[in-house]
């Protein structure tokens, strides 16, 4: 294939992990901003946002739109719901004491793997996408006749690639009036930055606590929902995109937002970059080692302001 | 500082506390004294409260210790003759290799049934006893180490995936167990393992390919890309396939290797150069659905020809959405998953045992499609160890080098009720068996098998001799 059409298509690739990763990403940054939590089971909770998905549509009948849309509803709900009982049965009870939380995280990832492979099982099941027509993209030359418009092969994507862009990006504005706009995001801001003082104002921190636990999981299942019509849904897909949140985390700066998101879109675009130019293990160890960079000469994150 | 740790401690744990002191200091005095018979009383009621999972566990540690403070009642309890031959079946039931597990095991279950029925092998019943290894060839090797030392089994068998074989087979020389495998792979005929490991249920990579490969030049094209899995199997393809396709006058001319773990392919398929005139896939792992979906939309409506090892479908409804693109397109089957017309009764008769419809999907749900192509090697394989075990008198471990040395014997093998995909040759030599190729097309979203291969279409220069390693 040409250089241009090429990248275009990497490009594309890019952006639709990109956008699935944003979402996941911001769920675990949000969590660790506002809790101080580092949350390892937020894969688990991305998967069990795929399994929810799969087993919603499933269970609808009609149109696979219908189940989309229901599982879109339905999945992030019940595995915020689960995330905030996780919170009230054991991070409460470790009194959020950063190593405990970690080790007890450890152990929910474990809980809600093997649950789920006792249930659900191990093999991968799809879901339908709504839609999905497969869009031809046109690619230009200067041939013999001057500027020409071809269609190269295998240039293309298909329109639902294009709306998990789109409804990444909505979802992400949704967040940001979340935080920015409402009494809720003002709640959750202020125990971010002083868990005593905002005690003291009145705001019931453990209430916040519960809800942002939820809230994180529940955008964690929602880029899995979007993500499971192209991937399927299986036990262990909840590896990669802790990994790939952590490293976006981390380089984003721990609990920016802004800073999440751009350092998601940069490491979706460049893994979809060189994956495709190079190998996809060249992309890992390139974003490894970025985040060794950015640990040894940045350590706040490219946003993140520095602990006091 | 007593005060606060009792402040700490939470119900749960209490009561944790109190039900294991209670139930690991009574249980284990009583029952070492009174036996397992004894034990089997103590539990049933207990088992019956509502206090449930506790103490099923504390109980269970109890009856555990005192079953193993009487070694040796048990075994002098039963007639030597009837106990059972143990068969360890290394499983896939997790991990990249479930779906295969899964079949492997009604088919290993079925099969057994078979065995059984018919009176077991030297009139004694066949047993399985079934491990998962997680598709992991550390795990597979603690599994051999498991059955030999654990749980005694006789023999073992069963595994699919090349890595976890490799893995495996060093432990299997170690422990001087019989390790029967149905993977495929080229691992065994080159002389890579050692002599207790055998395959002689199914055909391997190699013999596939270069029974194939005449095919795919002379109808398809001389032109090829490969896309194939990045761990021994895959490179068992690479190798032999481009090896093969050269001889036929034509070349490879692009390899994508793609790591099975994988789940997103549109990224690798650009590296397809435009003169390819045939794909050649062959893709496994849990994401063959994606994977063949994502290169229909790549390809659009102006593709090449394709041809496929079924792997890159194996327990995938054809008929997924997506797959549209697939019509007209070839695969390898190792065994046809369509009941075509020309059936045989002995493979009406297998599928019916393990109980598979004519479209190659559980008679129970029609949308748990079969790993037909590979699993009929597991029924073969048991049939071989009861042929082998009967022709040289097995009695036990002791026999494991004369069970070795009699399926080395044997050789042809003919289409029948034992061997159900068609007739075999087994060269004792390489401890490897050769076979029927079949090549279908997708044609109205179904597989109908257009060309069988002939068993010597397969075969290749020997390159090791087992039978002159010693025990």
């Amino acid at each position: 294939m040409d250089f241009g059409p090429y990248l275009l298509l990497a490009s594309l690739e890019g952006a639709v992990m990109a956008a699935v990763l944003a979402l996941t990403a911001v769920g675990l940054s949000i969590v660790f901003g506002v809790m101080r939590v580092v949350n390892v089971a937020h894969g688990e909770f991305f998967m069990l946002g795929a399994v929810f998905a799969w087993w919603v549509a499933s269970w609808a009948v009609g149109h696979p739109a219908i189940g989309f849309v229901l599982a879109l509803v339905l999945a992030p709900i019940l595995v915020g719901l689960i995330a905030s009982a996780a919170d009230m049965i054991v991070l409460k009870r470790v009194e959020y004491d950063p190593e405990r939380t970690i080790v007890a995280t450890i152990g929910l990832l474990y809980i809600i793997q093997q649950v789920t492979l006792m249930t659900f099982g191990p093999e991968a099941r799809p879901v339908q996408p709504p839609f999905n027509q497969r869009l031809a993209l046109p690619w230009f030359e200067f041939g013999e006749n001057g500027f020409e418009i071809i269609w190269p092969w295998g240039l293309g994507t298909t329109s639902y690639k294009l709306f998990v862009i789109a409804a990444a990006i909505a979802i992400l504005l949704a967040v940001w009036a979340l935080m920015s706009r409402t009494k809720l995001g003002l709640y959750m801001r202020a125990t971010q930055l002083d868990r005593q003082m905002a005690q003291a104002f009145g705001i019931n921190v453990e209430r916040v606590y519960v809800s942002v636990f939820g809230f994180g999981a529940g955008l964690a299942a929602l880029g899995a929902v979007l993500i499971v019509p192209i991937q399927q849904a299986h036990y262990l897909m909840g590896g990669d995109p802790l990994l790939l949140s952590f490293i976006v985390v981390i380089i984003g700066g721990l609990g920016s937002l802004s800073g999440t998101v751009v350092a998601a879109v940069l490491i979706g675009m460049s893994d979809g970059v060189i994956s495709m130019f190079f190998s996809p293990t060249l992309a890992k160890i390139l974003s490894t080692l970025l985040v060794a960079f950015i640990l040894i000469f940045r350590p706040q994150g490219l946003f993140g302001k520095r602990a006091a | 500082m007593l005060a606060v740790q009792r402040m700490r401690q939470n119900p749960l744990d209490k009561l944790f506390v109190r039900i294991q002191t209670h139930f690991t200091a009574k249980a284990t005095g009583w029952q070492i004294r009174r036996g397992t018979e004894m034990a089997k009383k103590l539990i049933k009621p207990i088992l019956d409260t509502r206090r449930g999972v506790l103490q099923k566990m504390a109980v269970g540690a109890g009856a555990l210790a005192g079953a193993s403070a009487m070694p040796g009642l048990m075994r002098y309890a039963q007639a030597q003759s009837s106990e059972p031959i143990k068969i360890g079946f290394q499983c896939h039931k997790t991990g990249i290799g479930a779906a295969y597990g899964r079949w492997y095991e009604r088919t290993s279950d079925a099969a057994v049934a078979r065995i059984n029925d018919m009176g077991g092998i030297n009139g004694r019943p066949v047993e399985l006893v079934i491990e998962d290894d997680g598709t992991d060839p550390k795990r597979g090797a603690e599994v051999l180490e498991k059955f030999a030392k654990q749980s005694n089994c006789d023999v073992a068998f069963g595994t699919l995936f090349s890595h976890v074989v490799i893995g495996s087979a060093p432990t299997a020389g170690e422990l001087k167990l019989p390790y029967f495998v149905v993977s495929e792979g080229h691992h065994v005929a080159s002389g890579m393992l050692n002599r207790y490991t055998l395959q002689p249920g199914i055909t391997d990579v190699r013999s596939q390919v270069i029974a194939m490969a005449p095919f795919v030049a002379d109808n398809l094209g001389k032109k090829v890309t490969m896309i194939f899995p990045d761990f021994a199997f895959g490179h068992d393809h690479r190798d032999y396939f481009s090896a093969a396709i050269k001889e036929q006058g034509g070349e490879v001319i692009e390899m994508i290797a793609i790591p099975p773990t994988e789940t997103s392919f549109t990224k690798y398929f650009p590296k397809i150069p435009r003169e390819t005139e045939v794909i050649y896939h062959v893709m496994v792992g849990p994401a063959v659905l994606t994977f063949v979906k994502e290169m229909g939309e790549f390809f659009g409506s102006n593709k090449p020809e394709i041809f496929g090892f079924i792997d890159s479908l194996e327990a995938v409804d054809i008929n997924s959405p997506g797959l549209e693109f697939l019509e007209g397109t070839y695969f390898w089957e190792g065994n046809p998953r369509y009941a075509q017309a020309d059936q045989t009764s002995f493979d009406k008769n297998y599928r019916e045992a393990v109980g598979v419809n004519d479209q190659g999907s559980s008679v129970t749900d029609s949308s748990d499609i079969s790993t037909y192509a590979h699993m009929f090697g597991c029924w073969e394989t048991l049939n071989v160890i009861k042929k082998g075990m009967e022709s040289c008198d097995y009695k036990g471990p002791d026999d494991r080098p004369a069970l070795i040395e009699a399926v080395e014997a044997m050789t042809d093998m003919p289409a029948s009720d034992d061997h159900p995909q068609g007739t075999k040759e087994f060269n004792g030599k390489t401890h490897q068996a050769f076979g029927h190729q079949y090549i279908s097309q997708v044609k109205d979203k179904k597989l109908n098998v257009v060309h069988t291969t002939p068993i010597e279409a397969g075969y290749y220069p020997d390159e090791v001799d087992y039978t002159k390693q010693p025990f």
